[in-house]
Formats: C-alpha cells, sequence, structure tokens
C-alpha cells in the first residue's frame, strides 16, 4: 500500500506540561470564583474569552507581531485539552483561534491582519463560519451564494445556513461563488471573504436546534456589499486553500473530550470499587479514550514537524466523534443498576439526558462521517 | 548500535524473502524454517532485546516491539516474539542468553510454578506457546527463597501438544522434578508482573502487524474483485467499510506505541505503565473483533477457504486477543484502578501518561 497509515508515538514536551499546570491553576480558580459554571449555559462569554487573551492563550502559535506568542502547536494543544476538560465557555474564541485566525495569516493583505488578529488574540473578536447553504452542505463545492463584482467592491446576495454563533459574532469567513463551476472542475468558483457582519444588507435569523438552545442561525445576504481587500487568498481558487487547517480542525482533542464529564460522572456514580460489570466498562472507556488521546496528540505532533497528515486527521476525527456519541449510551447503561438512594443519581441522569440529546451533533458537524469515510477512502487509494 | 528503522526494516526484509505467507502456508514440511531461522539469528534479531557482548543487537524496547509487529505482518509459526521476551527476562537477571529458540512459562496467574529447596521444579503450564519447537524454556518459579527465574532444557520437560485456532502449537508443559540449566533470584518479585506487561503488549504489536496487514490485503483485494462491472472497491459501502477499518489499525498503531514506549520512560509509574498496556490489549483485541468481521465480508467466500491466507491472519487475532489478558480482563483490572482513585484523578491520570 503506497498510502502508509502512521501513528508515531508522541509525546507532550515539558514546556506543554508546564502550562498545563498554569492553566489548570487559572481555570480551578475562574471556578472558584464564579466566572463560569462548567458545562453549563451555551459556552459562549466574551468576558472570559477577554480574560483567556489576557493570559495569552488565543492565537498563541501566531508570530508575535499579529499578537500571538510563538508557542508551538502542542503547548497550544495542551490549552485546548485543559479547557474542554473544564467545561470553559471557549464558544467565543475557539473559532477564530483554531481556523479563522489561521485562515487570515495565510490569505489576508497585510492591512487586514494587523487590524483584526490582534484583537482576536485579546479575545475580542469572535468568528464564525459561512461554508454551508440551504442545498449544500456535505456537498460543499454546491455553494450558490453569490459575490459579483461591483464598483465598491463585491456584492453578495445568497443565504448561509447552520451558522452557529453568527448572531454573536464579529466576522464571518464566508465561502462565496465568484465564478461558475467549470466542466473539468466542478470545485472551480469559490472565493473565502472576510465578512463584517454589521455589514448593511446582512440579516440574522434564529434557527433553534434539537436541544432548545440558540447556536444555529440563517444568515441571509440582500446586496451586501464588501470592500475589495475582503478577498482572502486567490479569486475562483478556495478549494486549493484548505489543507493544514483542515488536519488542525479534524484531529483536535475537541473531537473526543466535549462529554468526557459523561465517563467522570460515570466514574463517580459507580463509586470507588464498581462490580465486575462496572468495572469493566469503565476500563474499556478509558482504554478508547486513552487511544484517541494518543491518535489525537500524535496528528499533533506530526502537523508541528511540518507533515501532513491529512489522512490521520480525518481519522482522529471519524474515530473520535463516533466514540463521543456512544459514551452517554454506554454510561446509561452501566449505570442501571445503581439505586436512587445515596448515590445521588438524579444528577448524573439528568447529565445523560443533556449528553444524549447533544449526540447526534458530534458526527455531523465540521464533516459528516460520510465525508470523513470518503476522505479516508480516498486516502487509501481507493477514489 | 544499529539505528531504528534499520533493525525493524531488516527483520521485515528477511520475512519477506524467506516466509511469504502463502508459501508458508502452502508448504507440506517446515523446510522454510531453518533458512530463515539462521537469517534472524545471523541478523542479531533473534537475541534484539540482549546488550552487543552477549551476542545480541543491542536494540531498544521499542524496536523489539516493532520486531514482534513485523512478526504478526507475517504469520510465520516461529517462536521470534517469545524468543525475544525470554531472552529480555533472562538479561534483566543477568543470565546469559543460550542461542536457540526459547519461550516462557507460565502464561497466566493461574499457573504457579515452584522450585523446591534442592533445586527441582514443580507444576504446570498450560497453553505454553511453541514449547515443542524451543530449545529452552524460561520460567518464572515461586521458592521459599522468593520468586526465581530459571532456564530449562525443554527435552527434559514432559509436553503434551496442542494448539490455538491458527494452528499455532500451544502446549502443556510439566515442569515436575525438572532441574533448571540456570537460576537467578527475582529478589524485589517485580518480573511476573512485568512479564505479564511485557506478554500483553507484545501480542498487541503482533496483533497490530496483522491488523495491517489484513488491511492491505482488503485493499487489494477489493481493486482486483470485479462485481457489477466494476471493482468493489468503487463501492460507498465497501470504502466506508474499509474506512473503519483503517480507524482500527489507527487506534492500534497508536495504542501499542504509546505502551511500547510507556517502559521505557523512567518517569512513568507502574500506574501509567499498567494504563498504557491494558489500554493497548483492551483497544486492540476490539480492533481485531471489527477488522475480521469486515475483511471476511470483503472477501467473500475465497476468504473462507483453506487456501486463502485471510484466516492465517484472522485465526491468530482471534486466539492473540486471549492470550496475555483478553479484553475483559485488562478491562477489569484498568476500571478497578481507575475508579479506586476516584472521578477527579481520571483526567490527571491521562495526562500523566
Amino acid at each position: 500500500m503506497n498510502n502508509k497509515i502512521t501513528f508515531d508515538p508522541t509525546r507532550l514536551p515539558p514546556e506543554a506540561e508546564t502550562l498545563r499546570a498554569e492553566v489548570r491553576n487559572f481555570l480551578q480558580k475562574e471556578i472558584q470564583i464564579g466566572t463560569f459554571v462548567p458545562h453549563a449555559g451555551d459556552g459562549y462569554d466574551q468576558e472570559f474569552s477577554r480574560k483567556v487573551g489576557d493570559m495569552g492563550w488565543i492565537g498563541m502559535t501566531w508570530p508575535r507581531k499579529y499578537g500571538g506568542q510563538e508557542r508551538s502547536h502542542l503547548e497550544r494543544y495542551v490549552v485546548t485539552e485543559e479547557f474542554l476538560v473544564a467545561g470553559a465557555p471557549t464558544k467565543a474564541h475557539f473559532t477564530a483561534d483554531r481556523q479563522s485566525g489561521p485562515v487570515l495569516l495565510k490569505y489576508a493583505p497585510e492591512s487586514l491582519k494587523q487590524k483584526i488578529l490582534p484583537s482576536i488574540t485579546r479575545g475580542e473578536c469572535s468568528f464564525a463560519i459561512g461554508m454551508s447553504e440551504p442545498d449544500s452542505g456535505s456537498d460543499l463545492f454546491a455553494a450558490k451564494t453569490r459575490a459579483k463584482r461591483c464598483d465598491q467592491g463585491w456584492r453578495v446576495n445568497g443565504r448561509k445556513v447552520w451558522t452557529s454563533f453568527a448572531h454573536r459574532a464579529d466576522y464571518m469567513i464566508a465561502l462565496l461563488r465568484t465564478s461558475s463551476a467549470t466542466e473539468g472542475n466542478r470545485r472551480y468558483g469559490l472565493t473565502q471573504f472576510l465578512v463584517d457582519m454589521k455589514t448593511p444588507g446582512i440579516l440574522v435569523n434564529p434557527i433553534i436546534n434539537s436541544t432548545g438552545q440558540h447556536d444555529f442561525n440563517e444568515v441571509i445576504f440582500e446586496d451586501a456589499i464588501l470592500p475589495k481587500d475582503r478577498m482572502l487568498g486567490d479569486v475562483d481558487m478556495a478549494w486549493k486553500q484548505a489543507t493544514s487547517e483542515l488536519s488542525f480542525e479534524r484531529s483536535g482533542p475537541e473531537r473526543f473530550l466535549e462529554n468526557i464529564y459523561v465517563l467522570t460522572e460515570l466514574i463517580r456514580v459507580l463509586g470507588r470499587k464498581p462490580d465486575q460489570r462496572g468495572s469493566e466498562g469503565i476500563g474499556r472507556l478509558v482504554a478508547q479514550l486513552h487511544t484517541l488521546r494518543q491518535m489525537s496528540i500524535s496528528v499533533a505532533g506530526m502537523l508541528n514537524a511540518g507533515k501532513e497528515p491529512s489522512l490521520e486527521a480525518a481519522v482522529v476525527k471519524d474515530v473520535g466523534t463516533n466514540w463521543e456519541q456512544k459514551l452517554p449510551n454506554y454510561a446509561r447503561d452501566l449505570a442501571a443498576f445503581i439505586d436512587d438512594e445515596g448515590n445521588n443519581r438524579a444528577p448524573f441522569d439528568k447529565l445523560i439526558e443533556n449528553a444524549t440529546i447533544v449526540s447526534p451533533k458530534y458526527t455531523i458537524q465540521g464533516g459528516t462521517r460520510e465525508i470523513l469515510r470518503g476522505i479516508i477512502a480516498r486516502g487509501l487509494g481507493l477514489r | 548500535m544499529i539505528p531504528d528503522t534499520i533493525i525493524v526494516e531488516t527483520t521485515r526484509r528477511i520475512f519477506r524473502d524467506l516466509a511469504d505467507p502463502q508459501t508458508v502456508h502452502n508448504s507440506t514440511d517446515e523446510s522454510w524454517c531453518v533458512p530463515l531461522w539462521s537469517a534472524l539469528v545471523d541478523a542479531g534479531l533473534t537475541l534484539a532485546w540482549c546488550a552487543e557482548d552477549k551476542g545480541g543487537a543491542g536494540a531498544s524496547l521499542v524496536d523489539g516491539f516493532a520486531i514482534q509487529r513485523v512478526v504478526g505482518e507475517f504469520a510465520t509459526p516461529i517462536p521470534l516474539a517469545e524468543t525475544l521476551l525470554a531472552s529480555w527476562l533472562l538479561d534483566q537477571v543477568k543470565i546469559k542468553p543460550p542461542t536457540g529458540r526459547m519461550t516462557v512459562a507460565p502464561v497466566d496467574d493461574k499457573m504457579e510454578l515452584t522450585l523446591s529447596d534442592d533445586g527441582l521444579l514443580n507444576g504446570v503450564a498450560e497453553r505454553v506457546p511453541f514449547a515443542r519447537q524451543s530449545d529452552h524454556i524460561v520460567v518464572i518459579a515461586d521458592s521459599n527463597d522468593g520468586s526465581k527465574i530459571a532456564i530449562v532444557h525443554s527435552d527434559a520437560c514432559a509436553l503434551s501438544y496442542g494448539h490455538n485456532l491458527a494452528g499455532e502449537s500451544r502446549d502443556r508443559v510439566s515442569f515436575d522434578g525438572v532441574r533448571p540449566a540456570q537460576v537467578a533470584t527475582d529478589s524485589n518479585r517485580v518480573y511476573a508482573t512485568k512479564l505479564k506487561l511485557m506478554g500483553a503488549t507484545m501480542r498487541a504489536m503482533q496483533m497490530t502487524g496483522a491488523i495491517e496487514k489484513i488491511l492491505n490485503m482488503c485493499v487489494v483485494y477489493t481493486q482486483e474483485r470485479i462485481a457489477f462491472g466494476r471493482p468493489i472497491a468503487k463501492f460507498q459501502v465497501i470504502q466506508h467499510n474499509l474506512a473503519i477499518m483503517a480507524g482500527e489499525l489507527a487506534a492500534a498503531l497508536a495504542a501499542t506505541g504509546a505502551a511500547a514506549s510507556a517502559f521505557t520512560n523512567n518517569a512513568n509509574s507502574m500506574n501509567q505503565i499498567v494504563l498504557n498496556v491494558a489500554s493497548a490489549k483492551i483497544r486492540v483485541g476490539e480492533a481485531a473483533n471489527e477488522v475480521c468481521a469486515i475483511a471476511h465480508q470483503l472477501h467473500g467466500a475465497i476468504g473462507f477457504t483453506q487456501e486463502h491466507i485471510l484466516h492465517c491472519y484472522s485465526h491468530r487475532l482471534w486466539s492473540w486477543r486471549d492470550e496475555y489478558g483478553n479484553e475483559a480482563i485488562w478491562a477489569v483490572l484498568l476500571g478497578k484502578n481507575i475508579s479506586a482513585h476516584g472521578p477527579d484523578e481520571l483526567w490527571p491520570s491521562l495526562t500523566a501518561a
């Protein structure tokens, strides 16, 4: 097989472990003083993001001249996992930190970089991702929302959908159609733009999800005008622009740690001496989680070394999100014989209910399971 | 010392040249075995884990485990992995390993061997891998003077033959009244536990090699096999099944890689080694189940024939799952460990590993 799957064992470097201790202290203190309640609410808290920015933990791998710290991706990895496990509200900065910032770094004109990147690192500027449309979800290259050249720059008309936190974001990075696809290349003709959400002609409508929360939105563009300098990269060539960003997005700890509290609380409710069934169940889940983490760290190590492990990154997301999705049901099943009395079962049951209704999203958001498996198959040389 | 990957590549080259799985499988005698074993001996691979001045290759633990993964890729019925493990144990207690094939007994906690005051062994070990092919058996035995590690001529023992699903010999060995050739004292009683951990990692490594080979076979076969007018690899459902297998291979590679390096990191406590090894044996066992099921499905009837080598791998995986502790046994042990420390230690334990 030409396309060999590689997962070299990687150890996080000592400086990352030192940083972990700092991050844990910070989070513990913030919980104590009541800045946030772990795993509660919609996870969006601009004030908290400002504090994280003050610590230098947003855009921490970016150049200093843009407000970054020039730290390694493995250090960022540790910060990300500690925030996830603590259930801290990172939604006001995480999208910009993980995805939008790196896109701007690579493709934005210098003036925009200087204007926007430092405010992201201060935790003052949040981003949404404008990819999906009513008729283009997994099939991203079917996007129809149109950007047409005009005197002032670009005139945009169309509709984006499932846009998380568009109602609170300062900016969106939108994938817009600037030309028709060609017969030979159906991915041709889309361009990435930086969109200021305050632009006249943009209307954001809420879509309430099945857990009752407002996260999704519909974003309507009606003759919204984008200045010329808002184009990111080359016109019509967006299909060539997302490579290593995607690997970061797919292989991070957020692909299996989002509901780790389910496992922690399962261990709590089963007690210090669970019976054989409980012990076996916990043992398997811990083995699966530990293995996922080793896979993810291994990809982080390869990315840090400048490699392009796109096959491996897709595998981490596929295996990780499937695991996350099954976790609430395993926990529910393993706790079946724990009686209510003296075991504080009620909060556990509530938590399982919440985790259960959230679970369908893991294998949909950021690339469905089916799309990922197609990518993996291509990596294996089958397409 | 030979650089890391060269040792592994040398092993793979020797097996490729002298132990092609289909050729070995078709062979009616064991004529392939002699040149293969002497090539491995000449390259210093049978004693890879021993220092060079003791006739070994001075390989790191990680490299030795990588050799065992190659053993799994070739499904060859020879005790190379067991010889490595036996020589490692002898090396630990400063007994110079002999040349020739070796194996280790007992293979699980339930079988206890003893060494009497007058220096004779007692007890029976079940399912000892390749006992009849081995010149020596390295044993851990209890005595009034603490735990002992001894090397025994296999000729001196009474063997009754048995085998695992894949036809690899797993013999019942009676050590009653046998006088070991050499004995060393394991004064801190650490090697029974260490052997169990090393053995589990060894099998998980071999299993990972077999899983990798099975995935390769499936990728090749589904592109060759035409049905409904095209290679079956062009069907989405086939592609997705192969993607699932790739995920399982990825898990096996990562889990065994972490287990192998856990032994070499001095900072790791015993609890951390147990977490890594248990995770590997559990997760690789789970991967084996999934991978065998899909691989047989993809190969259809041809993969269910005696002639095809797919069963050389699936039968080994199904056997190796149970050797040195199966998924359930390790999971109970790991689950008890984790629970005893309480929920708030889960994340600190995972990140300390």
